[in-house]
């Protein structure tokens, strides 16, 4: 499963949510779909898109927030996810991308060749993880059809959710991105304003 | 314990007075009223984190989505959530409300508080964060006050130090 072709099946209804995504190969890949200003690439602090989303949530309770996060970001903040099921937000979507690779901070080299895998290449299970949190649900999935099965239902759906989805260590075509981190910074907040609220 | 419950009152209505209505937490023995009153409060969004860190995405997330917010720590819980404050509040231009408990000064008993004070005001100051020292109940008001009013307009952290003399009541 490769994760463009996972962004590719949310990528609609994503539309009227706040989404926070990590930097790196997500949100270069999400970025080459079709930025929109309601699209929050955040470019360092791994482990903090997850908290970034929960703030947003609940400060906007009426607002679906979408997190599109990876395994080497949430390893680095595994209380955060007891934080976000202890508050338990109703409208807060965490989608994971475990590619088992630090692939977008040097872990991952051409020719599928993983140098800096994570602790998920050796057995641990996210989606367990945050199960075990206390995440109302949590699933893990391998097959595109499954991702977007589950996906598009926890987007849709009224509780806090996580989606684990096993992807290709694949690095994007380009890391190109032509919005600033600060203009990005600006837009967002603006966007998430008003709409749906 | 002699935690002063007025001036952690005093603390907590300055924060409402300047819109506050998400405070994030960890404890700590002088933020026991503060975190209470928080808990309490039914106009108050109470965020209990796991690590200080989390607290400053949390807050990020708040100012995008309208709302104004507080980080409670300590001096160890602000060392802790150093790698957030840069990589988050600096580096996006953020507003960020601290109340850090200044423990490790003079008349801390506890010996394992007197390292994380000595190095609290030599790491804002290396941050360039701009920071106050809260220790008599009237100057609580104006300067939480002041204090949000740069962190909005200079869209940065900003610390406010809750001193001994402020937060602890010797048992008579």
């Amino acid at each position: 499963m490769k994760r463009l072709d996972c962004l590719k099946a949310i990528y609609p209804q994503l539309k009227d949510c706040a989404v926070v995504t990590i930097m790196g190969a997500v949100a270069a890949e999400l970025y080459s779909l079709g930025h929109r200003a309601n699209f929050f690439y955040l470019e360092h602090a791994m482990g903090l898109a997850s908290s970034i989303g929960l703030g947003i949530a609940l400060s906007q309770p009426n607002r679906k927030v979408v997190v599109i996060d990876g395994d080497g970001s949430v390893l680095m903040n595994l209380g955060g996810l007891t934080t976000m099921a202890r508050s338990r937000p109703n409208n807060l979507v965490h989608l994971i991308f475990d590619n088992e690779t630090l692939l977008s901070v040097g872990g991952g080299a051409p020719g599928g060749y993983k140098w800096f895998t994570t602790a998920t290449s050796s057995g641990t299970d996210l989606a367990g993880i945050a199960k075990a949190a206390g995440f109302p649900r949590a699933q893990l999935v391998r097959k595109l059809e499954d991702f977007e099965e589950a996906a598009l239902d926890a987007i849709r759906g009224d509780q806090l959710s996580c989606i684990v989805a096993k992807v290709e260590a694949e690095m994007p075509k380009s890391f190109l991105m032509d919005v600033h981190m600060l203009e990005n910074r600006f837009e967002f907040p603006r966007a998430i304003k008003g709409r749906s609220e | 314990m002699p935690v002063s419950v007025a001036n952690s009152q005093a603390v907590y209505d300055a924060m409402k007075g300047v819109g506050v209505t998400l405070v994030s937490a960890l404890p700590e023995t002088w933020l026991v009223h503060l975190i209470r009153m928080a808990d309490e409060d039914p106009a108050m969004t109470l965020v209990r984190l796991a690590k200080e860190e989390e607290g400053v995405g949390v807050s990020a997330g708040a100012h995008f989505a309208g709302v104004r917010s507080a980080m409670l720590l300590q001096n160890h819980g602000f060392l802790q959530a150093i790698n957030g404050i840069v990589g988050v509040s600096l580096l996006y231009k953020i507003p960020l409300l601290m109340l850090i408990t200044d423990r490790g000064s003079f008349g801390e008993k506890d010996p394992w508080q007197t390292e994380g004070g000595k190095y609290t005001r030599p790491v804002l100051d290396a941050l360039h964060i701009a920071h106050d020292d809260l220790s008599r109940p009237d100057e609580v008001q104006p300067k939480i006050a002041h204090a949000m009013t740069l962190a909005q307009s200079s869209l940065s952290p900003v610390a406010l130090l809750l001193q001994r003399d402020l937060m602890w009541e010797e048992p008579k």
